[in-house]
Order: C-alpha cells, then structure tokens, then sequence
C-alpha cells in the first residue's frame, strides 16, 4: 500500500478489507479515533514514522509492543510538528548525501488530538506550515481533553458538557475553527474526515498523499466515554454528526474550499444531540430551548451561507 | 591549523563546523545569535555542508535537533538563558531517547529582573535534565569542547547529548587567541557519526520514545541513563588522552591550579575562575598559600576527583555565580555532598554568591574571601552564604532607587520603589 490515488476510491468494495493496525490496543472500547486512524492507515502504508503529541493515542505504543507497522516518535504534547520537522530535514539530508536510499524514505506524520493541536501545539505547527513542511498532520478531534477525562479544549462544542463544564448550558465557548487557521495558511492539503465516512477518507488520505508539503486532516473522533454514548455506537454517532452537518466534509486545496459531502436534507441536530449523555442537560431536567434552537442556528447558518467561500 | 582572535561565539561556530555537523535547528536569543548567523553565512557561502531550519520557539528548536539525531545525523544546536527553560520540558524528554547531540549554551541570568549579562542559574536549572555539562573557561576551550562533546555524546557508553556551557558576553562576545585546527585533524580525532540502532529506515521499523506503564520499567530506563552518564567519567579521560595526542592541549575533568600545596582553595567554573586564578597568583605572592579548583564537567559530577584535589585542605571558599533562592549556592551544596564522609575533608567549606547577572569579582573580593576563610579556619567553623556586594554598590542602587522614587514631576507617592 502507500501509492493508492484518490480516484481508486469510487465504491467501499475499494477500501482494503485487510487492516494494518495491530489490534489489543489499551485504547477504550468503541474509540472513534483509533476508527480513523485505523482506516488512515490502511491508506498511508507502513512506510511512514508518526510522531505523535501527548493525548489518548500515546497509549498505542506502550513498551514493548506497538500497533504499528511503521515507525513512531513520542515527542511532547507541545511539539509533535517539531519532530516532524527534524525527522524530515534529516530525512532529506540522509537522500541527498547517499546514506538513504529513495525506497528506505518514509512519510512524516504527525499524530495529535485536538486539545494539542488547537492549543499547546498551535505554534509550532503554525511555524511548520510556514517552513512549508512535507509531512501529513492528523488531528484526532474527540472535542476534549479526552485523556485526562473529557475536560473542555478549544474544540469543545458549544453547549457541551465537560468535566470543566459541569453548568446548566454547558461549554460557553465556541469549537475553535482549525479548518479555517489552517487554511489561512494556505498549506497544500486540508480536509476533514470522519471514519463512519470511509469512503470520503480513504479519499482524502490518497489524495494527501499525492501530494507534497503540508497536509492537515482533522478527524471526527467520537468518544464513548467523553462524550458519553454506548460503545457500539460509534459510527452511529459519527453518521448523524455528518448528516445533521454538525461536522462538514471539506476540503481545502489551491485556495479553494470543497465540500466533498453536502447532506440534501439535513437531520435536526437534536438527533445527533440526544445520543449523547454530555448534552443531556439540554433535554433534562427542562429542555432548554434557548441553547437548542442557538445550536440549530449555527448549524443552519454554516450551510445557509455560502459554502464556497466557508471555511 | 591557524591562530585567530576570535569571540567565543565564532569559535562555538567553528567547532561545529569542523565537528561536521550535518544539521543546526536553530533560534535567537541574545547572546547566542552570533553562533547561527556565523554558521548560517558559512553555510550560504557553500563553505559549510550542512542543513539550517530556524524554528519558532527553543521548545520546538530542542524537539528537531533530538528528533534529527533520532533519525541518525549529527546535530548542532546553541541557545541561552529564557531559551534554555523555554526548552527545558524537552531537554528532560530528549535526553531519555539516548540519540546524541551537543548544544551550546551561552550562559545569561535568568529573568527577573531581565537582564543580558551572565550567570549560571540558566544552565545549572537543567542540572539534572539527563544533557552532560562541561563549563568552559576560555574561547579555545569552547572549540575544544565541542569535538570532545561529541565523541562523549556518541560513545556507545554514554549516548547521551551535552550542553558545553560559555559565558555570554565574558566569552560569547569577547576576542581570544584561538587555535583552529583543520578538518583533516580533526577527523582523526572525531569519527563520522555511527548512529548504531537509533535511527528510522523504511525496512527497520523502530518505535521511539514509547510510554512504559510501572515504575519497575520506568526505573530501569533512568537508572540506565545515570549509569550511562556516569560512564562519560572515565569515557572523559580516555577522550581528553585522545584530543592532547591529536592536537596537544590537554583537557583535565577538574582543572587544578596550584592546589598541591595550598592550604585555601577558591572553587569556581566557567569564565570568571580566570578572575579567580589571577588572584592566585597574587596572593601567592603575597605568601598566601591558596589554589584554585575548576571543574570541567558538571555533569557528571567528578565526585572522586574533587575529592582527591580537596583532601587534607584547611579552608575552601566555593564562588557561585547562580543562587539558589532560599538555599545558596548550587556549587557548593554539590562539592558538600562530594565531600562528606571524607576522613580528612577540608574543615571549613565557605559558600560566596557573586558575579550574578554579569557583576564583576574584583581581586580585591578574591582577597577578602581567602581572609575570611582563612579567619573562619582559625575560628574552626563554615560561615553561612556570604552574598557579594560593595558599599559603593549599595550607594549606586540607592541613587536609582531615589530617581524612581522621585518618578515625573509631581511624582508618583514613592510607589514606584522596587
């Protein structure tokens, strides 16, 4: 694997049905990261070291066992970009000196959550789209400090409850846009994935891979234990956050944004709300109809709007 | 060979070149800078054969030079004082990978107050990080050490990355005779990099830096970094042999200065132990039987060496230029420990805090604290940390204090005293 194109993708029967990752993972039960990562992957070949910030999926490599069959660099919560940068420059100077030959190269990827990669690790990503990097970053968006027990990061929803946000109305924040800084930054590549859309993915990932420089994929990652919802019910979880289009499939590439999925008819939100414990304050004891209608809104409002032009 | 009067900055810069490094991550800070942009030049001009990225932070500049040396080419880098603790979560992380580099660090106190000017409370904060620690007195000593550092940093006994450790402005900025040898004589003192196992290829997947659970694991993994690095002790020495065969300056664990038959020992590192054996010289003249003690390396700490300099002395008065805030020196708490239990250890060990954030030691100082030691000898007893300052000092704070006091016209009610 590893030299997969975009366009070998046209139908799920596609997507390899052998699986790379290891399994028996101390991950928890149902976790909707490992799904992405899992199928990212089975796309992204073994040939590739991942350098992954402190957050939930540290836990993969745990001496002496890891689920990958490439390599792995634990770096710090604040720096995977770093790594990657100085993987890759000595990487590069490994090829140009003879010491490397082409076909022991290896992808960079930098594996992080969403607490690092919204917050701690900003700026040092942001420097490494900069130094226009070749490597591919993968966010983990499980909307939460999810390690250290769901407390609220700057991609915490609106309205959610946290182990920080214990309140009536939840999260009074607003889900940091990282699509949008991204591409600010014009890098190569942004796209958001999530795995109960494997298809969409296996997509994206290809495609990312075809390409040079930056790529940043931020992964709906839903979380049976932050987000509170029976670990089977996963994707279930992740289908209704793409169908009531609380989490838009897009893609950014040459300064234009693609929505790569654009639900006809958009399920309420309530649907996606209601199946998860972390927003059952909005319906119990009171349904508050404030925060519900304010969700809807922003939601309406994102896809109202002119897709073309939102980030 | 050629002699040139060089900063140490520029000879930081040299010693790189000629060590080969393949790869600076890199960052400003003042009073380090000349070391990158001297190798950036050289490396524009085709001169120097090597890979420069600039990061946005120390932090992430420490994470590429250990995740480059991780992947299995010799690394440079060189920071300073705020940059140092900027990095120091990664300075603990990367020394754990066991992939060598050397960083310079071009010693500045520490904010606050902020201030440009030297002192060791930068450098001694990563102490005990897991990066080895060798001081440099001298701009030649800066070269030097950097090729030492790295066949310390990759011998297969040791692998661990140091920091070699300079003055700012006292070296960083000032011109020193130094001898800078060709590239061919060097390479038969410093081998091409062999990373061993500690590197990524495509056909030899490696998981680095993984997370351990217990702490029977996580024990066995820093004992082993401890053990490695006290290896580097004797792995020093060998070195040190090595470097005056191939180049004729001899590099001692601990500098001894006139110590065989002193009585009173003045115990320093870095630039200001100059300052401290010119004072020897003149209270040598003047009958005072007195030495001067340096260590080289810090980390590790050459316990038995110091023992073995220190042993049968009356007084010794330990000069540290940090202070450890509500205990001293670090220097001495160290050189305390090394002597303990020993049977004929030196009656009275003196601690003096002085030259923080570059205040100078004048002889006239080095003169007092041998008197004072040697009272405190005849007394039978330490004196408590004796904190360096003149009356004429205190008269010129006072002056500032009274133009801040006094503020604009109309003043702002003497609160703006600090």
């Amino acid at each position: 694997m590893g030299k997969a194109k975009a366009e070998d993708f046209s139908s799920i029967k596609d997507i390899p049905s052998i699986h790379t990752l290891g399994t028996g993972t101390p991950l928890c039960a149902g976790c909707g990261g490992l799904e992405a990562i899992s199928q990212i992957c089975d796309i992204l070949g073994d040939k590739s070291v991942i350098i992954n910030a402190a957050g939930c999926m540290t836990l993969l490599a745990v001496y002496p066992f890891t689920p990958f069959r490439g390599s792995w660099l634990y770096t710090a919560m604040a720096s995977a970009a770093a790594g990657a940068q100085g993987v890759r420059d000595a990487l590069d100077i490994l090829l140009a000196k003879g010491r490397l030959p082409a076909e022991e190269d290896l992808a960079t990827v930098v594996l992080a959550g969403d607490g690092s990669s919204c917050g701690i690790g900003l700026s040092a990503t942001s420097a490494a789209i900069d130094r226009n990097l070749d490597f591919l970053y993968i966010c983990y968006d499980n909307e939460g400090y999810g390690n250290t027990g769901q407390q609220a990061s700057a991609a915490t929803p609106h309205g959610a409850r946290t182990a920080t946000s214990m309140g009536v109305n939840g999260y009074p924040g607003r889900k940091k846009d990282l699509f949008a800084i991204w591409a600010a930054h014009r890098p190569a590549y942004v796209a958001t994935v999530a795995g109960a859309e494997p298809l969409d993915l296996s997509r994206k990932i290809a495609k990312a891979m075809e390409i040079r420089g930056p790529r940043l994929i931020i992964a709906l990652a839903p979380c049976p234990i932050g987000w509170e919802f029976d670990p089977s019910e996963t994707v279930k979880i992740g289908k209704l956050a793409v169908n009531t289009g609380v989490w838009p499939l897009k893609e950014y590439i040459g300064g234009k944004v693609t929505h790569t999925f654009i639900p006809r008819r958009r399920s309420p939100v309530e649907e996606y709300l209601k199946a998860q414990g972390r927003f059952s304050h909005l319906f119990e004891p009171h349904r508050n109809e404030e925060l519900l209608q304010e969700i809807q809104r922003g939601v309406d409002e994102y896809w109202e709007g002119d897709i073309r032009d939102v980030r | 060979m050629k002699r040139a009067m060089i900063t140490g900055n520029s000879a930081a810069a040299w010693g790189a070149r000629l060590a080969g490094a393949e790869y600076v991550p890199a960052f400003p800070i003042t009073p380090q800078t000349e070391i990158i942009e001297t190798l950036a030049q050289w490396i524009d001009r085709g001169e120097m054969e090597c890979g420069m990225t600039t990061l946005e932070s120390e932090h992430s500049m420490i994470t590429a030079a250990a995740s480059a040396a991780a992947t299995g080419i010799r690394v440079f880098t060189a920071t300073s004082s705020q940059g140092l603790l900027y990095g120091m979560e990664m300075l603990y992380t990367v020394s754990g990978w066991r992939a060598p580099f050397v960083m310079v660090n071009v010693s500045r106190g520490l904010a606050s107050p902020i201030t440009l000017e030297p002192d060791h409370n930068d450098i001694l904060a990563a102490r005990d990080s897991g990066f080895l620690q060798l001081h440099c007195a001298t701009c030649q000593e800066v070269l030097d050490c950097i090729l030492i550092a790295y066949r310390l940093a990759e011998d297969e006994r040791v692998r661990l990355p140091v920091i070699v450790n300079m003055d700012g402005f006292h070296l960083s900025f000032t011109r020193e005779p130094v001898e800078i040898p060709d590239r061919d004589t060097v390479d038969h003192f410093l081998p091409d990099f062999e990373p061993g196992n500690v590197r990524f290829r495509a056909s030899e997947p490696v998981s680095q830096a993984v997370t351990v659970l217990g702490g029977a694991l996580y024990s066995y993994f820093r004992y082993e970094m401890h053990l490695a690095a006290m290896n580097a002790l004797s792995a020093f020495d060998e070195i040190a042999a090595d470097f005056t065969s191939v180049f004729g300056r001899r590099h001692e664990l601990v500098e001894s200065y006139r110590t065989g038959d002193a009585e009173l020992v003045f115990v320093m590192i870095g630039s200001f132990a100059t300052k401290a054996r010119a004072a020897v010289d003149s209270l040598r003249r003047a009958g005072v039987a007195v030495g001067l003690m340096r260590p080289l390396l810090i980390r590790p700490f050459p316990r038995d060496r110091i023992r073995e300099i220190l042993a049968g002395k009356k007084g010794v008065a330990v000069i540290d230029q940090n202070l450890s805030v509500g205990m001293g020196g670090v220097l001495h708490t160290e050189v305390a420990s090394a002597l303990y239990g020993l049977p004929d250890a030196p009656l009275v060990l003196n601690s003096f805090i002085g030259g923080l954030g570059g205040r100078d030691i004048s002889a006239e100082e080095f003169y007092e604290m041998a008197s004072v030691t040697t009272k405190a000898v005849s007394d039978g007893r330490s004196l408590p940390p004796r904190l360096l300052f003149t009356g004429q000092e205190l008269a010129e704070v006072r002056r500032l204090q009274e133009i801040a006091k006094s503020g604009r016209k109309g003043g702002n009610g003497g609160k703006g005293e600090s």
